[in-house]
């Protein structure tokens, strides 16, 4: 007998009894929905995730020098480092950070002041809607130029400001001479919150001469590490003393972070699989009812010269179409609960590929495992029995 | 007249049972249904096997229809020893020589009478286009061609057994079997079943038909009769011999 007879057998004998199919599918069904929903939300999580660190800079190496008391690195130091090695970098800024209260008349805000280089829009991706950024002009001459944040305009604006406006930071008069493009809706603590200055000014703001912070931007996010060995050696030489500086970036924290969700997923997913084998003995389960109710059916067919091979694939495929219909079934489920609650959630989620196809084998596989039990009962009964049962 | 004088026969046999035992253990008592069977039929014959119950015709019933096999001696049937066969082996068997019809007709209920009748067809491996053409030729024969599309419960008794006779007849089987055939019929399709059965007969089939019902028995052209596991008679009815051995 052919694969696709025993197909239509199968097929028929779960359309015969629908009721019975459907609750016998349901555990395929939930569990299947419920392997492709976890690993759906957490794939959607993650990269939610890693999305929010990206902005941050995957291709940017932060270099912190912790001690200036004895050996110092200078700024010019910095830019022909990243000059010399221009195959790597796309280039180097300063980056002196600090909080200050800002002032528009009588309305005030604390928001981060980031004193920085000519090159800091452009290895950060950022982007102003209005003005200029800073320039290196206004670095030499310590001109009092700023560029805001969105959300600083909507604080101490109201929303409405004009280049060439001041505002006082730290008390001292500054000349707004560009405006930054909205990052995150304009929201506090983000990266609207923010005015950024010359770092030469803000060194002095801060009271120091000295530039203890660089950004460094490699050309290429793959080459971060590369880099970041190529600055340890390089300050190493400067500094002669690791506790001196640091050299971070966010491809270590994202490591993290793709660990901790591989382990989330392989844990819900796991919690989720166990569901999927209850499912399967639920199919044994009624497949060994079925055998025990069809004996008389099995009777007539061996006499009629079906092999054991024959009743054999008529059970293991009537098994395994149930589960895989099931799995059909709960990867259309899983797929539609995946997108509304990553909606719910506010994340982008959507049934990964790989879910979907675990989903599919495991179902068919449960199948063919868990309906290989009864059918080999059933291919074993003898004909004389068999037929006499009622 | 008894069988044995007219063996100078010297073709060979469609079946030969060689001393056939059947012992099953009961607790600690031996049954055996089949106490030394020895019989041979030849093909175009018409053979009852009668018996009441407990003499072991379905016991030899079940041998010669290679649904078992002996616990000693041979079977011998078409020329192969099926008595030492495994069970797919077995399985070939029933498919290409036998034919049988029950007394409970045994269709399968959830398939229409036509895949009914494809039944053997469709173990023997034959296409379906195929398997068709011949089911329905079956079915012709039994005049029931009409009701292919229907299934056995929306057929009479009479029908059903018509129904069980094509599926027999459709692989072409050596030897027709059947066990009890008019047991669930009544006597008007009783009647029917065993004209056809005759028929059958006459157009070369051989037959070999059980019952425990004397008067069924009498349609053959040969009577076996069984007690307590033995043959006690064995019989030419019906003295059409002529017409049966030349």
């Amino acid at each position: 007998m052919k694969i696709s007879q025993a197909f239509k057998l199968a097929l028929r004998s779960i359309m015969g009894s629908k009721m019975r199919s459907f609750l016998t599918m349901l555990g395929m069904i939930i569990g299947v929905a419920s392997v492709i929903t976890l690993l759906g939300l957490v794939s959607g999580a993650t990269n939610y995730i890693l999305d929010t660190f990206s902005d941050l800079g995957t291709n940017t190496v932060s270099v912190n020098i912790t001690n200036t008391d004895t050996r110092k690195v200078s700024v010019e130091d910095m830019y022909e480092f990243a000059e010399d090695n221009s195959e790597l970098f796309q280039g180097v800024s300063p980056n002196v950070s600090s909080r200050y209260t800002v002032k528009n008349g009588n309305t005030s805000l604390t928001t981060s002041v980031i004193g920085v280089g000519e090159d800091y829009l452009e290895l950060n991706n950022l982007e102003i809607t209005s003005g200029r950024f800073i320039k290196y002009a206004d670095i030499k001459n310590r001109y009092s130029a700023c560029v805001i944040g969105t959300y600083v305009i909507e604080e101490l604006f109201e929303g409405k400001v004009s280049l060439g406006d001041n505002v006082k930071i730290n008390g001292q008069v500054y000349t707004i001479v560009g405006i930054q493009e909205e990052q995150a809706e304009s929201e506090a603590n983000s990266k609207d919150d923010i005015i950024y200055i010359p770092y030469s000014n803000a060194a002095r703001l801060a009271g120091s001469s000295d530039i203890s912070n660089f950004t460094f931007a490699t050309l290429d996010p793959d080459s971060v590490t590369i880099a970041e060995d190529l600055l340890d050696d390089y300050l190493y030489g400067i500094m002669k003393n690791e506790e001196l500086y640091r050299v971070t970036s966010m491809t270590e924290l994202l490591e993290m972070i793709n660990t901790m969700t591989t382990l989330m997923s392989s844990l819900l997913g796991g919690i989720a699989g166990i569901s999927l084998l209850v499912a399967g003995i639920g199919i044994m389960n009624i497949m060994l009812v079925s055998v025990v109710e069809r004996t008389k059916e099995i009777g007539i067919r061996k006499s009629l010269g079906a092999k054991k091979k024959d009743i054999m694939s008529q059970f293991v495929i009537e098994a395994t179409a149930i589960s895989t219909l099931g799995g059909i079934i709960g990867i259309i489920v899983g797929s539609i609960a995946t997108n509304l609650l990553g909606n719910a959630f506010g994340i982008e989620a959507a049934p990964t590929m790989n879910a979907i196809l675990l989903a599919f084998g495991v179902s068919a596989g449960i199948g063919i495992g868990f309906g290989y039990m009864p059918a080999s009962k059933a291919a074993k009964l003898n004909p004389i029995d068999a037929l006499r049962s009622e | 007249m008894l069988y044995d004088q007219v063996e100078e026969n010297t073709a060979v046999p469609l079946i030969q049972l060689i001393d056939i035992y059947k012992i099953y253990q009961m607790g600690s008592t031996e049954v055996r249904a089949n106490d030394g069977i020895n019989l041979k039929i030849m093909e175009g014959e018409f053979v009852a096997i009668v018996g009441k119950s407990g003499s072991g015709k379905s016991t030899i019933m079940n041998i010669i229809g290679a649904l078992d096999v002996p616990t000693t001696g041979q079977y011998i049937l078409k020329g192969q020893d099926v008595s030492k066969m495994k069970d797919d082996a077995l399985a070939e068997v029933r498919n290409k020589t036998i034919g049988f019809i029950f007394q409970q007709y045994n269709l399968l209920m959830k398939q229409n009478l036509l895949e009914n009748v494809e039944l053997p067809l469709l173990y023997a491996g034959i296409n379906k286009k195929h398997r068709k053409q011949i089911a329905m030729e079956a079915l012709k024969k039994l005049g029931i061609e009409d009701k292919w599309k229907n299934y056995p419960n929306q057929l009479s008794g009479g029908q059903q057994q018509r129904g069980a006779v094509a599926r027999a007849l459709a692989g072409n089987p050596s030897l027709i079997l059947a066990d009890e055939p008019t047991g669930a019929l009544d006597s008007k399709t009783s009647r029917e079943l065993l004209d056809f059965l005759k028929k059958l007969n006459e157009e070369g089939n051989t037959i070999v038909l059980i019952t425990h019902d004397r008067t069924v028995a009498e349609e053959a052209n040969r009577i076996v009769t069984l007690r307590d596991g033995k043959i006690i008679s064995d019989d030419i009815v019906n003295v059409d011999r002529e017409k049966v051995f030349v």
